[in-house]
């Protein structure tokens, strides 16, 4: 059987260093089961988060050479076993232990957004009516598993620590599926625009090429927010209608 | 002696999945202060990974649905020693706590003229189950999880509950770790709910993450509460079996309810072979009805590929054990087949069923559109659980609630496919309500420091030791002993034998050592989750054994008859100064007006 070198990063809140794991490697296996296995062998205490191991609850997010990535989707077959894989935490996030990172500033940003409001409900009974196409346009939203990968690879977070001005990829995700959720009624865009800090996005897509649901981020969430926002705030025309009526206009 | 932190709410949630959300929102709803404890962060837990659906009788495609034929449906699957009260409520209560998803964001999958999309299940006589493709799970998880954390809610991420206090006769809090940290919390509380889910991690074999390791069956156990029905779990009929490391994976029985069909390696659809007498009214006598029947046919009977779990699983290990198996010891799962009825199979399949169809993409490099799956049964759901009181959902501990996975009664021998989502809306709301309201007619809670200092030192013993038994062997060994010995076909010899191995198991277990420190020590958390392992699984094997018969997902080859003497009994445990103590409980008699239902359901 084959063998592979795991260079782990080991350590406490951001002090640590890179160890170097041998362990074996079969068929089908992916960096989470090599983890688990040098865990089970070789370092008990080795900290990894996970827990459905197949890419639908995005707990085991790592940078895996240096791509940020779920460990239990990444197949060592993709990978070149000729020289060590390095595994390391997210950069984006305070470092824990090992390959954990602290998550809990995206659970506090998006208690931040103004929650799902809906019209009132179609019919006596409570219930609304709507069309499978309009149901369509926000599911690719809702298939976020929240791994925080977009927010680990996003250069304003990562780089520029702008954590408390800017929500991130996953934020504006949420956002977009609230925005575009056939019921909702509620209107997110100043806060989009002020505190949410949707104008530090520069679209380099670094967000959509890592999410592991493919979620086109920048093109379908974030990009119509921006638009969204620009109408409201940077048209001329709207900002005319406004200034004469004396009110915002909902968008 | 060591650091600890506390914390005081009238109600305390343990478990946030899809039971323990829907209790807090309710608890807090009802005017509780509320703190919830996740063993994971928040929006992880297993109800992420349910797939196919939440059953609920909308009637919004099949208008002769309707509560009663649920209500007789569940009890059916359950072999007819479930509480039939709570599959009562269950059936009754279901509709209504799926609308209110709706109105809280979720975002079903739709019929053409807008209401809520149902789709066929086995065991369900109609299409019954409220989806969003093949991640149902994930939205209502999602949907709980954002209405939740606007409601004045505590969410202690990360944190493990190693004991309940109890005083005064009633549960009065909980003591849990931190994973960060690896600091003690001790919990106040008025009324605590339990949440945890199951014990998956009992076995080799399992759909279920690390999670998973009866936490709560075994909190309840040495608080004193009453476990029944433990006999009875559900292995899934299809998990993935290759390659090896996605071992046990779920794939969704949505897979058969758009039309796929399980084969051997001779090509057979070996599920005609055997059709059970209680449900060979209601099956298709030839694959063309069968297809019919997942098409949207009124008129034709469901595929034997949609029988119930139990007995899908048992023909699969048939097919295996008499040498008709697929390459890797499992059998074939075909959904790519469709294109033979339909042009757009390949874009249909990846519509309804697009995280299998990733799923295997990614991790078994297969096209399911155009090849067959490899699956066999995968340990997925424990029917049985904490003893609680239907309306109320509280054990036979006073302020002690159960809801979902870890709440036994409405399931019985078998659990039909999305009746476990229904499960922790209807139970989780009623839990939440009724904690709420115990709460606040009782006086507050108090705490014992004693039984707080007993229980820090024995969670901080492993480290003291000096030992070369680790864990994760104790685990692993643990695991694989399980499957063979108590694992979807089962006898008393072999039972026997497992009990004999627990004892040794628990005797390494008492001995295990961890290394390192107090901070995120996946070791040490592992070491602490092994009692609650051995607990659960004694429970099983001893009610295994008591139960000689077969029914539902417990199958007996030395008593492979169901034995009408037990039609009507409940196999009870709890804890006894002598150790495990089991005794047997009659299921009392239904109202007239339920047995009518079931009658004229049959």
């Amino acid at each position: 059987m084959a063998t592979g070198t795991f260079r782990v990063w080991r350590g406490e809140r951001g002090r640590g260093e890179f160890r170097d794991y041998a362990t074996e490697v079969s068929e089908g296996m992916v960096v989470l089961d090599a983890l688990h296995d040098i865990q089970a062998e070789q370092a008990n205490d080795l900290a990894v988060r996970w827990n459905c191991k197949a890419g639908k609850c995005g707990s085991c997010s790592t940078e895996i050479n240096g791509i940020p990535r779920l460990a239990c989707m990444a197949r060592l077959s993709d990978l070149p076993l000729d020289r060590p894989i390095t595994v390391e935490p997210m950069k984006a996030f305070p470092h824990v232990k090992d390959l954990v990172t602290d998550v809990s500033w995206n659970y506090a940003v998006k208690r931040n957004i103004k929650p799902f409001r809906p019209r009132e409900p179609d019919h006596p009974d409570g219930t609304w009516r709507m069309a499978q196409f309009d149901v369509d346009r926000v599911q690719e939203f809702r298939k976020c598993i929240e791994c925080f990968l977009c927010q680990d690879v996003c250069h304003v977070l990562r780089d520029h620590r702008e954590h408390d001005r800017f929500a991130g990829p996953r934020a504006f995700v949420y956002v977009a599926a609230l925005e575009m959720h056939p019921l909702d009624v509620e209107d997110r865009l100043e806060e989009l625009k002020d505190a949410h800090g949707v104008g530090f996005c520069n679209i380099t897509k670094c967000c959509t090429r890592v999410c592991p649901e493919s979620i086109t981020i920048t093109d379908n969430a974030i990009i119509p927010l921006k638009e969204r926002v620009a109408d409201r705030h940077y048209d001329p025309v709207q900002w005319l209608i406004r200034t004469l009526r004396g009110r915002k206009e909902p968008a | 002696m060591t650091e600890r932190d506390s914390r005081a709410y009238d109600v305390l949630v343990i478990g946030a999945g899809g039971a323990g959300l829907r209790a807090a929102i309710a608890a807090s709803g009802a005017g509780s202060r509320v703190g919830v404890v996740c063993k994971s962060l928040l929006g992880k837990a297993h109800t992420v990974m349910a797939e196919g659906g939440v059953a609920a009788a909308l009637a919004n495609v099949d208008e002769r649905d309707g509560w009663p034929v649920h209500f007789a449906d569940t009890m059916r699957g359950g072999q007819y020693v479930n509480d039939w009260r709570m599959a009562e409520l269950h059936a009754r209560e279901a509709p209504d706590r799926v609308r209110e998803l709706e109105a809280w964001g979720a975002l079903f999958d739709r019929t053409p003229d807008g209401r809520i999309l149902q789709r066929n299940f086995g065991g369900h006589a109609y299409p019954r189950l409220a989806h969003v493709g093949d991640r149902t799970g994930l939205e209502m998880i999602r949907t709980l999880q954002d209405h939740g954390i606007h409601r004045g809610i505590d969410f202690h991420m990360e944190v493990t509950v190693v004991r309940l206090l109890t005083a005064d006769g009633r549960v009065t809090g909980a003591v849990g770790y931190e994973r960060e940290r690896g600091r003690f919390l001790v919990f106040e509380a008025g009324a605590v709910v339990l949440a945890t889910g199951g014990i998956g991690r009992a076995y080799e074999i399992t759909s279920n993450s690390w999670e998973y390791t009866g936490d709560g069956h075994a909190l309840a156990y040495e608080a004193g509460a009453e476990l029944v029905d433990m006999e009875f779990v559900q292995f899934h009929p299809t998990g993935m079996v290759w390659p090896p490391s996605v071992r046990g994976i779920l794939v969704t029985e949505g897979v058969r309810g758009e039309g796929g069909i399980l084969k051997n390696s001779a090509g057979r659809r070996f599920m005609f072979d055997d059709i059970p007498p209680l449900y060979r009214d209601q099956t298709a006598d030839t694959p063309e009805e069968g297809w019919r029947y997942t098409q949207g046919d009124r008129n034709a009977r469901r595929p034997p590929e949609l029988l119930t779990r139990d007995h899908v699983a048992r023909c699969i290990v048939r097919e295996v054990r008499e040498g008709r198996g697929s390459p890797h010891g499992g059998v074939f799962l075909d959904i790519a087949w469709i294109k033979e009825r339909r042009s757009d199979a390949a874009e249909h399949i990846q519509r309804k069923l697009p995280s299998m169809y990733h799923q295997f993409k990614q991790l078994a490099d297969l096209d399911i559109t155009e090849e067959a799956m490899e699956v066999g049964p995968t340990t997925h759901y424990a029917m049985g659980g904490v003893r609680v009181d239907a309306e109320s959902q509280m054990s036979s501990l006073p302020g002690l609630y159960a809801a979902g996975e870890v709440a036994a009664g409405l399931h019985g021998a078998n659990r039909l496919g999305g009746n476990s989502l229904s499960d922790l809306l209807v139970f989780g709301k009623r839990a939440g309500d009724h904690a709420a309201e115990f709460a606040r007619g009782n006086p507050p809670p108090r705490i014992d420091p004693a039984q707080v200092e007993a229980c820090e030192r024995n969670a901080l013993a492993p480290f003291e030791r000096a030992s070369d038994e680790g864990p994760y062997r104790i685990q692993r060994d643990l695991q694989v002993m399980m499957q063979a010995n108590v694992g979807i076909v089962r006898n008393a010899a072999e039972m026997e034998a497992a009990l004999e191995a627990l004892t040794s198991l628990a005797e390494r277990a008492r001995k295990v050592g961890v290394t390192g420190h107090r901070e995120y020590n996946p070791g040490w958390h592992t070491a602490l989750d092994l009692p609650n392992l051995l607990l659960v699984s004694e429970a099983v094997a001893r009610a295994a054994i008591d139960r000689q018969e077969s029914r539902g997902a417990h199958f007996r080859e030395d008593h492979p008859a169901k034995d009408p003497a037990l039609d009507r009994t409940r196999l009870v445990v709890r804890k006894s100064e002598g150790g495990m103590e089991l005794r047997r409980v009659a299921v009392p008699p239904l109202p007239e007006e339920l047995r009518r239902i079931i009658e004229e359901n049959a």
